[in-house]
């Protein structure tokens, strides 16, 4: 059994490229895992990729909220065991309960394919060890329904208890209406429950993990994945 | 009531204080563009029309009512629901 279960659902497509970060690049001994064969909470963590499961029926990630899954990586968060979801995988764990909020239509109305700035809020997640509370990571969003959205007397609260874990900035690292791709409230562009162990956010790491894959030869979002590992071989922080 | 099949609309739209730029669009750049000045606001949202057999409309409309809470036909944190037997 691996560290690591990349879950495939109906529909992901970007499985394949976390399972290579994760597996050939970070060395972490990881599975893919088709999403009805996930029976057991076997794994040390679960990735959530992105993709269009089940087309997006319904709402982002509505259907596939409802696998059987979804049970195996509840049990397996509240066991405080790492789970990142990344895109629609965001949009599956804030429909399935574990992270609180909405994923909207981005307020463009269009898709957006870009590559955005993202302002490291918290480093006390499993996902964010070992970056540094405001640097900025450079990786890209590719998304129809990117808009956080969260009633916004609920949005202190977040921000209280350290949920809000990226921000999209601009040039001066500054949350502006400009640097938002999406009209996500208060340009969040990821967010973790509670307890820190379950994030998800709208831009791909697993696109920017490898230097030849950035236009200025970055691979920011490797450190996300870093973290994970480091984390769950207890050498993070 | 007769027992029989029921039709029933689910509307899903976003709650007030989400921003709903599709119903924006389609007010500022469809009906004010085209000279319908007394529309004052649009709203966008999502019918779902359902077949429902159950024995009375009362029925139908407690079966969708339940299912749309048990499975999240929409999302409490972002959007409000109506539901309406319509046949």
């Amino acid at each position: 059994m691996g560290e690591v279960a990349v879950i495939q659902y109906p529909g992901s497509n970007c499985d394949l490229d976390a399972l290579e970060i994760l597996r050939d690049v970070l060395k972490a001994r990881t599975d893919l895992v088709w999403h009805k064969d996930l029976a057991h909470d076997d794994y040390g963590a679960y990735v959530l990729p992105g993709g269009f499961s089940y087309g997006d029926y319904l709402r982002a990630g509505a259907i596939a909220a409802t696998s059987p899954s979804l049970r195996i990586v509840k049990e397996a968060a509240e066991g405080g065991k790492p789970v990142l979801g990344i895109c629609n995988g965001f949009q599956i764990l804030v429909e399935a309960g574990l992270l609180p909020g909405a994923v909207l239509r981005n307020s463009t109305l269009r898709f957006v394919c870009a590559w955005t700035r993202l302002r490291v809020e918290t480093t006390r997640t499993p996902f964010t060890n070992r970056a540094e509370r405001g640097q900025v990571l450079e990786i890209p969003i590719a998304h129809n329904e990117g808009r956080y959205y969260l009633d916004k007397d609920q949005v202190p609260n977040l921000e209280r208890n350290q949920q809000i874990v990226f921000r999209y900035v601009n040039e001066e690292r500054e949350p502006t209406d400009d640097a938002n791709p999406n009209g996500s409230v208060d340009n969040i562009a990821g967010i973790c429950n509670q307890t820190g162990n379950v994030m998800g956010l709208m831009p791909h790491p697993e696109r920017a993990s490898l230097e030849v894959l950035s236009p200025d030869n970055q691979a920011d979002g490797r450190v996300i994945f870093d973290s994970m590992i480091r984390a769950l071989r207890g050498t993070g922080g | 009531m007769t027992p029989g099949s029921y039709v029933v609309e689910v509307i899903v739209e976003n709650k007030p204080l989400a921003r709903d730029p599709e119903g924006e669009t389609i007010h500022q750049n469809l009906i004010l563009k085209g000279g319908y000045n007394q529309v004052v606001g649009v709203r966008a949202g999502k019918l779902l029309r359902m077949n429902v057999e159950a024995n009375s409309p009362e029925d139908a409309r407690a079966i969708v009512r339940k299912l749309s809470d048990d499975l999240r036909i929409y999302n409490p944190a972002a959007h409000t629901i109506q539901i309406r037997v319509v046949g």
